[in-house]
């Protein structure tokens, strides 16, 4: 099937783009791997589920289904894109039909948008692989996609911004939350006060939910171990000293059923990478229209640099009308989107901000036992990679060929971050042929096609 | 484990996980219905048989490999429960070898 604009990914970067250019007469095709739309941010329960907990941004998200559903816009759910080709005629992109995934259907599109979203950093320490410990963002989709609490008592730990919301919105569904962790100092806050000015009314709602569900705060501390045979059953945390190491003898036990863990995020980049899209350190690099530097490939939203819902809908908006424009063969008029860009600007200041306040604390790394798993796929110890440095590897690449970390199922995006800790290397963006595990029946059929072009369609992909 | 809704009791339906019956909401992940029924491990790893569970409950980590109608592989935290699934705990790489 064809359509002018392919917008992959529909949170809020992909539904505010999809809308912008609906509007202005673009034939759009949404593509999520979720049942329903709304990415992680607006992630909603299932209908069946009747009853709701308190959503991200409620009437941003009322407005926004509302739009969706009152537009031309094709939205199609499960849909999980596996590459994105450049060919003659225009781009086309490669998707599995889920949840089996057996099945792989076409879109081909003059224009493509990359709103594929990020994924969260963990850090590994011992302990973290034992069930019970799930990402910070994994407790929150469990509470909000399925209404599910992690337990009775959770500890919610790391660094960043996603710990907030995680902590209240766990409380808030009656769970007992004994402690939020940050590694970060609070004194370095004032420093970035300025970037941060617009997000104060926020971070003051959650304190105001930290203490009225009676929430210790511990900053400037860490979980150093999680604790447990088959699940966890605690975790220990210590105090950090200016240098970003433990303090000796400021351990302490929490008991807890839960750990929801976090350091930080970082963007689904694959597509992009595929398509040959120029990178600017771990992100999509974009214009200020949110144009790659190839030919019909748009980007807006953590794709572009992770820096929260309110910045992805400027950043989709902006690229929604640049499409749009562009693809009428006309140059779009800035001025036209300037509250957008406005916003854009200042969510972009506040994204640094928060990036240098929330870094992982330092040493990491060095602190990390020889017996704790770091890769969690492959079950590769911190002490693997540490032979294979002895024994030469100088590059988180070669650690990979020696003692295949980030060669599993994950393919690395669990321990880049944890290798590069442990090999004292800055992390580099990996290259993925394939966005996600693709059958290789679906691969063969490809093949099958590109050398014989009547077998298009396949017979076995049926209408989605 | 809580849920922070009770009731819908009458649209819950049946899985089985290790031959044992589990109550299944609508609209629920396979992760989301086990977390519910208090399990939180469903494979156990290739090397160490380790028990592992959701991790990044997004479908990024492949962490909660399970089986499904005997389909290792699957996702817990992508794929939704159905009625008379049968879930079993995923050992290795789930299948014989």
């Amino acid at each position: 099937m064809r359509t002018e604009l392919a917008v992959i990914g529909a949170g809020p970067a992909g539904i505010a783009a999809a809308l912008a250019a609906a509007r202005r007469g673009i034939r759009v095709t949404l593509v999520d791997a979720a049942p329903a739309p709304g990415g992680q941010y607006f992630r909603q329960p299932a209908p069946g589920l009747g009853e709701s907990v308190p959503q991200h941004g409620g009437r941003t998200w009322t407005r926004l289904r509302d739009a969706l559903a009152a537009s031309p816009v094709d939205v199609r759910p499960e849909h999980h894109v596996w590459c994105v080709e450049r060919e003659s005629g225009g781009l086309t992109v490669h998707a599995l039909l889920g949840p089996e995934q057996r099945a792989s259907v076409e879109l081909c599109a003059d224009a493509v948008l990359l709103a594929t979203g990020g994924y969260e950093t963990v850090l590994p320490f011992p302990g973290w692989t034992l069930p019970g410990v799930v990402t910070a963002g994994g407790a929150q989709a469990l509470l909000k996609g399925g209404l599910v609490t992690p337990g009775g008592t959770v500890v919610v730990a790391g660094t960043g911004p996603l710990l907030l919301p995680v902590a209240t919105g766990l409380a808030a569904a009656g769970v007992r939350v004994a402690a939020l962790v940050e590694s970060t100092h609070p004194a370095r806050l004032p420093r970035h006060a300025r970037a941060l000015a617009g997000k104060l009314p926020e971070a003051a709602g959650y304190a105001a939910r930290l203490l009225r569900h009676r929430v210790p705060v511990l900053t400037r501390h860490t979980v150093v171990r999680a604790h447990g045979k088959d699940r966890l059953t605690g975790v220990t945390v210590a105090a950090l000293d200016a240098r970003g190491r433990v303090r000796p003898a400021t351990e302490r036990l929490l008991p807890c059923d839960a750990l929801a863990v976090g350091h930080g995020m970082l963007p689904h980049t694959d597509l992009a990478e595929s398509l040959g899209c120029r990178l600017d350190g771990h992100a999509v690099a974009v214009d200020a229209e949110q144009r790659t530097d190839v030919p019909g490939v748009w980007a807006a939203g953590e794709a572009t640099g992770v820096g929260g819902a309110a910045l992805a809908l400027a950043e989709g908006h902006i690229a929604g009308r640049s499409v749009a424009a562009r693809l009428r063969g006309t140059t779009p008029d800035p001025d036209a989107w300037a509250p957008a860009a406005r916003v854009r600007a200042r969510g972009r200041t506040a994204a640094a901000a928060l990036h240098a306040l929330h870094g992982p604390p330092a040493h990491w790394g060095e602190g990390v036992p020889d017996d704790t798993v770091i890769c969690r796929c492959e079950e590769v110890t911190a002490g693997a990679v540490r032979e294979a440095l002895a024994l030469g590897a100088g590059d988180t690449r070669t650690v990979k060929l020696l003692t295949r970390a980030g060669m599993g199922w994950c393919q690395g995006r669990m321990c880049a971050p944890g290798v590069a800790a442990v090999t004292g290397s800055p992390p580099a963006p990996a290259r993925r042929p394939f966005a996600r595990p693709v059958p290789l029946g679906v691969l063969a059929a490809q093949h099958h096609r590109t050398t014989s072009p009547e077998h298009r369609p396949r017979p076995e992909e049926g209408s989605p | 484990m809580r849920t922070p809704e009770d009731g819908g009791t009458e649209r819950a339906f049946e899985v089985t996980f290790d031959g044992r019956p589990v109550e299944a909401l609508p609209g629920r992940t396979v992760a989301a219905v086990l977390w519910a029924a208090g399990v939180t491990s469903w494979r156990t790893t290739r090397d160490g048989g380790r028990p592992r569970g959701v991790f990044c409950g997004i479908g990024v980590c492949f962490d909660c490999l399970v089986t499904v109608n005997d389909r290792p592989n699957q996702r817990a935290c992508l794929v939704p429960a159905r009625p008379g699934d049968v879930i079993r705990t995923q050992e290795g790489t789930g299948h014989e070898n």
